[in-house]
């Protein structure tokens, strides 16, 4: 085995990010003191920016495999990667103002999150059970400690924590759908596993068994009921520029999990993951819904907000066709972006002795800043799914991939659902335009925020989510890269 | 005439369809700007522009004009906006003679009344947005005029109805303007509903929307029938009277007639426009339009003919008793387009549409005279308090008197040639109603002669009855508001006779005006003139005239009025005390609008109200939109509780679910 035959200029991007950040790392270490963070904040922002050009310039049109197997360079992969470094570089934008006004501004938080890009990374390109987990653990551990970074703060440790143990319960029941897949199959590379699985036949017990452990590891990391318990707690409790870290980029590198795994993996009991994915789907956006209602912080709704939004989204993957695929990955590269705008405007309005999070806190908004009161209202009719937000084209691709596949029922039940979820959506509208502002003297403070976190968010919310000039081009290449990777 | 426009010539190098294109889009880009950009161009930038559009639109007009005088017909759809069940919805233009007259009459009234409105509204806040609205008016009447198909059609015809909604209420501020524009828009619902339904009658009977293709077929389906909770009827009726039904709202006919005398708290100029010039008689150039169709429907025709000469006689008389000088005209407008509608009854349909430019142009004269006084007058409407301007407004006084012998049908004044024409029309026509219609018609000469002078003499002669502050500052109106007048009186003393042989005896309107050979009471008259053509025909009609009951009753008519009013002025009000119940009658305008507003309005109100209270607040917001929200936050508030915040919670029910799946997929 040569270091040819690995082939390992397909993980230049994922390579680059781990050495970048190792540089910037130990670049911290000798910069003056006063200096040292925003230089590493600007490298770490840098390297993000530098990996999606690495990988547009090489934009995968073939699936290639490297390290014997353990690694694929698709262009799935590659639109994945490509988002999940976007996003990463818009938050680590919104959160510079945050993060400096409570001293977490360091070079060690955004290591992290290079780290967990690099994690999310190897997710999107793993061909291989040992190098899924790798990434996906290599993802979880960074988030625990980026979560954890108010270490005096109670709330943030003790959602630290929660997330910490729970992750790892889910993380032992996914080894153990894996162990379980890998005693019936002999092999960790998801295409041999297929393959053999189509011939071990799809009423295999054993078989049945380690789907539903796999398929309840991978509700948990996206959150789906009931094993989303640890959503609201983590979205609450973490830091915001965490929480917005958090809903943004690993939910890509959850579609990439879930479509390695069971698309790529175990395509041939679409059957049964089918049901199971129903019954997750539905209970997700039934009680995503049905509890935002009840939510008077805005970080906890969102929370709620993030479950439901799983649920539409695996209406995509459960639908089992390329369609239905395609549908779920424009669904979820469109979440994420909205839902990186809402932390982000967070973000925006706090200050440093205010987070901002309530609900009530929002009130009057439209007097005191009209124009983030405009992207707030634009947000949430996109995150409502009306027309002619992005939101509503998602929404519309999933539930047209549902009534495809002939489950116009589930498809009914999900557009009540979404109704209901109206509603807590449209009261945040309320609350700006129609409700008279706090007499608290924090929520009337100007919003100090740097002009280049100001820019990001107005491209993020006009021209992404409200003004569509780009959504027949992504609608394509959706389909394309689905296309690729299915046959 | 217009065959001397050569200039015509010039423009055949440019496609006509462009032409075509530009004529009312150059109106609606007047009308943006003007409405958007009011406050950027100021009062000058908009009057200059709305002037100049549609200025370029009458021109234009002229040209297409010329060049269908030369035998270019046009029947293009230049764009299919949707194509929904089969039916494509498109955007398209006819032109053919009955259209490009309509442009002309249209786009020069409008012109008129562009210019006569710099002067009249000049003080007023709401600049812009008048030049805005009629600029729009002019547009929408335009797309309605040269339309090819009845969708079309119909986003004319209720475009017009929106922008005469919008300028009846032009002063919003005044409660009379608001009850006004309502009853207005209110009323042609009524109309505009049986349109609609005849618009989709014809989309299911003939399964097209589009002129030529209905038109064509329209023989073929004239057996087709329809079995009704009224019995068996002809579809073609149906469709007929439908259709007409929108004409009588847009056209003010009896009983859908109440809202036009209240439309008169608009703006002068509006009242000359739409109110009498050009939107009211939509529905008389629609019925022409439609003549393929009428002509197979006698029933129909009938009706048409019965409910014009109802109109053209009841709504005279009322005049007679107003003494606001505008319902004086509004009550003769409504008058005279009973008349119109005669004729289209009779199938008369080309002296209708000559009927309808000779009237354009008086009824637009009076209107813009009668405002030119208002004006003087310091907005003072009532005539009893008038008198004696015949001194101090020449120019005013001489139009104004071109319009009223017109109007009284003098010769050889323009409204004596269409008006004798549709008489000795219902005269020969052999419908159902033709003899009734012939005695309303007759008498209706004498009565409109005896309004029409009544008004020129309360106005202009006698001495002046105001009070003295305002007759020292009594002056003639300033030159933009004259000139419209001189402008709108030329056609009004020489339109009879320049049209009056080559639409009754020539063939002015060609294919545009399709009539069964035995209602053709057009080819009757002709008949009586010999083929003399020119000027003879003229002479010969004018000679006829004298000698017919028309010209006698008209006389009669102002000799009566002279009388009564210049003469022995004590007797008017002797008359009205001595005729008791009639003059209340009148004055109440046969009680039409008590009955409206008692059983209509009322119950309707009432019926609202129920439904608001019981149905809407009690039964829909009360227990379906908030007793849904209640069931929802109430669950989401109990479902919250799940949310424990103990990490062994949290890890039992994932351990539950994980269990709830094995069971579920594993075990069943």
């Amino acid at each position: 085995m040569t270091l040819q035959s690995l082939q390992t200029a397909l993980a230049l991007p994922e390579i680059f990010v781990a050495a970048m950040a190792s540089a910037i790392l130990i670049l911290g270490l000798f910069i003056n003191k006063d200096r040292n963070d925003i230089v590493c904040f600007w490298l770490s922002v840098f390297t993000l920016i530098a990996t999606c050009v690495l990988i547009i310039s090489d934009f995968a049109t073939q699936t290639a495999f490297a390290f014997n197997g353990l690694f694929v360079d698709d262009p799935m992969g590659d639109l994945l990667k490509v988002a999940i470094c976007l996003l990463s570089a818009t938050i680590f934008i919104y959160s510079r103002q945050y993060n400096q006004d409570r001293n977490i501004f360091s070079n060690e938080y955004y290591v992290l999150g290079l780290f967990a890009v690099c994690g999310m990374m190897v997710m999107a390109s793993a061909n291989h059970l040992l190098t899924l987990y790798l990434g996906l653990e290599l993802m979880s551990l960074c988030l625990y400690s980026m979560i954890a970074f108010f270490r005096d703060d109670k709330l943030a440790v003790e959602a630290a924590m929660k997330y910490f143990v729970l992750g790892a319960l889910a993380s032992s029941i996914l080894l153990y759908g894996m162990s379980l897949l890998y005693g019936l199959t002999g092999a960790l590379e998801l295409a041999v596993i297929s393959s053999v699985v189509s011939n071990l036949g799809k009423d295999n017990l054993a078989l049945a068994l380690a789907v539903v452990f796999i398929v309840v590891a991978l509700a948990f990391k996206i959150g789906a009921v009931p094993f989303h318990m640890w959503i609201p707690d983590v979205y609450h409790g973490a830091p915001t520029s965490t929480t917005a870290f958090i809903s943004a980029a690993p939910k890509i590198a959850a579609f990439a999990l879930i479509m390695r795994l069971l698309v790529g993996g175990l395509e041939d009991l679409h059957v049964q993951w089918q049901q199971m994915l129903i019954i997750l789907a539905l209970l997700s956006v039934a009680v995503g819904n049905i509890i935002a209602i009840a939510q008077d912080n805005l970080k906890r709704m969102l929370a709620y907000s993030t479950i439901s939004h799983m649920g539409f989204f695996l209406f995509g993957i459960l639908s089992g066709s390329a369609a239905g695929y395609s549908a779920s990955l424009f669904y979820i590269l469109i979440y994420a972006t909205m839902s990186c705008a809402a932390f982000g405007l967070i973000l925006y309005l706090s200050t440093k002795d205010f987070e901002s999070d309530q609900l009530n806190d929002l009130k009057g908004l439209s007097k005191r800043s009209p124009w983030t009161a405009l992207l707030f209202l634009i947000l949430m009719f996109s995150m409502a799914g009306v027309p002619p937000t992005a939101g509503f084209f998602a929404k519309l691709s999933v539930i047209q991939a549902l009534i495809d596949a002939n489950l116009a029922w589930v498809a009914v039940v999900a557009v009540v659902l979404a109704v209901i979820g109206a509603y807590y959506y449209l009261r945040i509208i309320k609350l700006i335009y129609f409700d008279a502002p706090q007499t608290i003297p924090e929520a009337d403070a100007p919003i100090a925020v740097q002009s280049d976190s100001k820019i990001v968010l107005a491209i993020n919310v006009i021209i992404i989510i409200a003004i569509l000039p780009w959504i027949g081009t992504l609608i394509t290449l959706c389909n394309r890269v689905i296309k690729q990777f299915v046959y | 005439m217009f065959s001397l426009v050569r200039f015509g010539a010039v423009f055949s190098k440019i496609n006509m369809s462009t032409v075509y294109l530009i004529i009312p889009l150059v109106c609606l880009t007047a009308s943006i700007i003007c409405g958007l950009f009011g406050k950027a161009i100021g009062r000058r930038g908009a009057h200059s522009i709305a002037v100049s559009g549609v200025a370029l639109a009458f021109v234009l007009s002229l040209v297409v004009y010329a060049d269908v005088q030369d035998g270019n017909l046009a029947n293009q759809t230049l764009y299919i906006w949707a194509i929904s069940g089969g039916i494509p919805f498109q955007i398209g233009f006819l032109i053919d003679q009955l259209s490009v007259t309509m442009m002309v009459i249209v786009t020069f009234v409008s012109l008129a009344v562009h210019i006569y409105t710099i002067g009249y509204m000049a003080d007023d806040p709401g600049y812009q947005r008048f030049f805005c609205y009629i600029s729009l008016f002019t547009f929408s009447m335009l797309m309605l005029v040269m339309s090819n198909n009845f969708l079309q059609l119909f986003f004319g015809w209720e475009a017009v109805g929106l922008v005469s909604y919008l300028l009846i209420g032009f002063w919003f501020e005044r409660d009379a303007a608001i009850f006004a524009n309502m009853k207005a828009f209110l009323v042609n619902r009524i109309g505009d509903l049986g349109f609609l339904l005849g618009i989709a009658a014809i989309l299911y009977v003939f399964g097209s929307s589009d002129y030529a293709a209905v038109f064509a077929s329209a023989p073929f389906v004239k057996e087709a029938t329809v079995i009704s909770p009224f019995g068996e009827w002809q579809w073609i009726t149906v469709i007929c009277l439908l259709l007409f039904m929108g004409a009588m709202g847009k056209s003010a006919q009896v009983p859908l007639h109440v809202w036009l005398p209240d439309s008169m708290e608009g703006p002068t100029p509006i009242s000359a426009l739409i109110h009498a010039a050009t939107m009211v008689t939509a529905g008389i150039f629609m019925v022409a339009r439609m003549s393929p169709l009428f002509e197979f429907s006698e029933t129909a025709l009938s009706v048409v003919l019965v409910i014009g000469a109802t109109t053209a006689i009841f709504m005279a008389l009322i005049g007679l008793v107003q003494n606001d000088i505008k319902r004086v005209v509004a009550y003769s407008t409504l008058s005279q387009l009973g008349y119109m509608t005669v004729a289209l009854g009779a199938s008369a349909y080309e002296i209708a549409i000559f009927h309808l430019g000779t009237h354009a142009f008086f009824k637009a004269l009076l209107f813009l005279g009668a405002g030119s006084v208002i004006i003087a007058m310091h907005h003072e409407q009532d005539m009893r308090k008038m008198g004696g301007l015949r001194t101090i407004m020449p120019i005013t006084y001489i139009t104004c008197a071109v319009g009223a012998l017109a109007l009284a049908g003098i010769p050889p004044f323009a409204g004596f040639f269409s008006k004798d024409a549709i008489i000795e029309a219902v005269h020969h026509s052999e419908i159902w109603g033709a003899q009734y219609a012939y005695i309303a018609v007759l008498l209706g000469v004498f009565v409109t002669a005896f309004y029409a002078f009544r008004l020129l003499f309360m106005t202009f002669h006698g001495r002046n009855r105001s009070g003295t502050d305002i007759i020292k500052h009594l002056h003639e109106s300033p030159n933009v508001v004259i000139l419209p007048l001189v402008a709108l009186a030329i056609p009004s003393v020489f339109a009879g006779f320049i049209f009056f042989g080559p639409v009754v005896v020539g063939d002015y309107f060609g294919d545009s005006i399709f009539i069964i050979r035995y209602h053709d009471v057009t080819q009757k008259i002709a008949e009586g003139f010999n083929g003399k053509t020119g000027l003879a025909l003229v002479l010969a009609a004018i000679w006829h005239g004298l000698f017919t009951w028309p010209f006698w009753l008209a006389v009669s008519g102002a000799v009566g009025a002279w009388y009564c009013y210049c003469k022995n002025t004590a007797l008017p009000a002797k008359i009205a005390s001595a005729s008791g119940p009639i003059y209340r009658i009148l004055d109440n305008k046969y009680g039409f609008d008590d009955f409206y507003q008692a059983v209509f309005t009322k119950s309707t109100v009432a019926f609202g109200k129920l439904l608001s209270k019981h149905i809407d607040a009690g039964l829909i917001d009360g227990t379906l939109v908030n007793g849904t929200a209640n069931t929802i936050s109430g669950f989401s508030a109990i479902l919250r509780h799940i949310q424990t915040g103990y990490t062994y919670h949290y890890a039992f029910v994932m351990i539950i679910g994980l269990f709830g799946l094995i069971t579920v997929f594993v075990w069943l």
